[in-house]
């Protein structure tokens, strides 16, 4: 089974940067200047208290004992404890998994609906007005903070139009969507932008192509060729910019999650860094990280499935 | 340019390299770095003084931006708050950009371990998130502008590396870098007098939406509370203090928001035009 290989392989080229992403997550708590458990009980504990908390988080051992038994840890899913929340940090984080998971694919997919008729628009238009407004837009839209964006759609879809709510995750699948649509709309703002670029320039390398020259030369209609051979073709780097860019698309999310008061992991993390809950921190670096090779490896997968050439490297 | 001595199609040619995007990006730019340099002149107001008088003005001839729920004009702050915003946004992205392009130029042409801990350290850094890791690292550190540079320093430089890595890659294999090599001449010299300025372009053109990604990156750390401290006027945190107000005065979040647009596509415009005239050979162009 190729699959298994497939992915086998690319588990054991990944060793060397989980690793690296685990001492990055691990020294989040032991680089903090001063004594972080004393930081996170803000002073409030007994020498005691302190002394008890190091025993129970294991802080009291030598430091190399420290990251094996927190690597051991993690690979099973124990993130740790919050002392601050009283909780197991993958129960905290594994609530906030379902909304940032549910807004992330919700933009994904507005964004490639926003980008992909224009793109075809930009690409069949080259040159002429159509394209170089398309391109100006994305311009505009790319400069555009996306914690303004978001403020400036509650002010007009959610406060004076009232067509949609302003702040919160919603109930069943319907609230969902009606809830996350004007967050998964800013975050496709500055997504679109830069599928759009990449899609249109695939699309003009698609139409010199040879078979679609041999098309043309057929007799086919532009409009046949366009949707038949140029889409299918540049859909492919559609894929790898998506995988490309989410590292972009989390961070955009933490922002946009603060806005419109998603419970999520980003809303998530900048709570925990303004309460100072080193654990919480730390397991979400960890996850965070693992969501974007996790996504990466998805997309060789797929590119693999189109693109047999790949699968015999 | 010396244009008149060309041939009429030659002429075509290098008129259509001028992009109008280029000079666009120019004039705008300049126009704002001169509103930041001449601001005390060109308002009456203080930019961090409180007058509880004239609390959530609207927008009108005497305070162009409107005034904040403390009363401060809000275009003399957004007009300083260009000094915050383009000086933490240069010294963001060029201090990286430099530590980038020599580590990764050097990695290109050397090789070996130093190549392999480079790329493995690399590929570690850019696995996060950009805003996660800055996030974290300001949680370590605590908030502020001074963290701020301290996180980005310690992060930016990746992508730089990694582009200049790949074209040092190219361009060690040509014939001017074998020759250097054959005379004997030490490292870092073809590195710094032959191959530097052939590896740079590609990160230049970067640079330029880097630019407007760390100026994007700023405000929304100080947006979330964790960038430039609070009377310090800054576009992020400006358009934050309006967010509880959005209903009764629009113009706080709103307005200084646009300086933020506007210097991007400022920027943005500029860095269009460089990939035309510099970048075709290096970065994939149209």
């Amino acid at each position: 089974m190729w699959v298994f290989r497939f992915v086998g392989l690319r588990l054991v080229q990944a060793v060397p940067v989980l690793l690296g992403i685990s001492l990055v997550a691990f020294l989040a708590i032991h680089l903090v200047p001063g004594d972080p458990v004393r930081i996170m009980l803000q002073g409030r504990a007994s020498d005691a208290a302190v002394a008890e908390i190091y025993a129970r988080l294991g802080m009291d051992r030598p430091l190399l004992v420290q990251y094996a038994r927190f690597v051991g840890r993690a690979v099973t899913g124990d993130l740790g404890t919050s002392i601050i929340q009283r909780a197991p940090v993958a129960t905290i984080v594994g609530e906030r998994l379902v909304p940032s998971s549910f807004l992330l694919v919700y933009a994904t997919l507005l964004s490639v609906l926003i980008a992909v008729p224009l793109a075809v628009w930009a690409a069949a238009r080259r040159n002429r007005l159509a394209d170089h407004l398309i391109r100006l837009g994305g311009t505009v839209s790319f400069a555009m903070p996306s914690f303004w964006i978001g403020l400036i759609l509650i002010l007009g879809f959610g406060l004076t139009l009232k067509w949609f709510p302003i702040a919160g995750f919603g109930r069943g699948f319907g609230g969902h969507l009606h809830h996350l649509f004007l967050p998964a709309l800013t975050i496709a703002l500055f997504l679109a932008p830069l599928l759009i670029q990449s899609l249109r320039a695939a699309m003009l390398d698609a139409m010199t192509a040879e078979h679609v020259e041999v098309a043309r030369a057929k007799g086919l209609s532009e409009s046949r060729i366009l949707f038949k051979y140029v889409l299918r073709a540049a859909s492919i780097p559609v894929v790898t910019i998506l995988a490309v860019n989410i590292g972009w698309l989390v961070s955009g999310s933490v922002i946009v999650e603060s806005v419109f008061s998603v419970a999520g992991l980003g809303m998530l993390l900048v709570h925990a860094v303004s309460t100072r809950d080193y654990p919480v921190i730390q397991g979400l670096t960890l996850v965070f990280a693992v969501m974007v090779i996790g996504t990466n490896l998805l997309a060789d997968l797929a590119y693999a499935l189109i693109d047999k050439r790949v699968r015999a490297e | 340019m010396t244009t008149t001595t060309l041939a009429p199609s030659a002429l075509r040619a290098e008129v259509a390299r001028w992009s109008p995007s280029l000079w666009i990006g120019i004039g705008l730019l300049a126009f704002i770095v001169l509103a930041g340099l001449f601001a005390p002149w060109l308002t009456p107001y203080d930019p961090l003084r409180q007058d509880y008088g004239a609390a959530l003005r609207a927008p009108d001839a005497a305070h162009w931006f409107g005034t904040d729920s403390l009363g401060r004009d809000l275009f003399t702050r957004s007009l300083y708050a260009i000094r915050t915003d383009l000086v933490i946004g240069f010294w963001t992205t060029y201090v990286p950009m430099l530590i980038g392009v020599l580590l990764g130029a050097y990695a290109g042409l050397k090789g070996g371990w130093f190549d392999a801990v480079l790329m493995r350290v690399i590929d570690t850094a850019l696995a996060f998130p950009f805003l996660v890791l800055i996030i974290v690292i300001l949680a370590i550190l605590g908030p502020g502008t001074q963290n701020i540079y301290i996180a980005v320093f310690l992060v930016g430089w990746t992508m730089y590396a990694r582009l200049a890595r790949a074209e040092m890659l190219v361009e060690s294999g040509k014939d001017y870098i074998l020759a250097a090599r054959t005379l004997g001449f030490p490292t870092a010299r073809i590195l710094l007098r032959h191959a530097l300025p052939n590896v740079i372009n590609s990160s230049i053109v970067f640079s330029m939406s880097d630019f407007v990604l760390n100026i994007l990156l700023v405000s929304g750390l100080s947006f979330l509370g964790l960038g430039v401290p609070a009377p310090t006027p800054e576009w992020g945190a400006m358009v934050a203090e309006g967010k509880d107000f959005m209903q009764q005065a629009w113009w706080i979040s709103t307005l200084p928001g646009l300086m933020i647009v506007l210097t991007g596509v400022a920027l943005a415009l500029l860095g269009d035009g460089l990939t035309h005239r510099l970048g075709d050979r290096h970065v994939t162009g149209h």
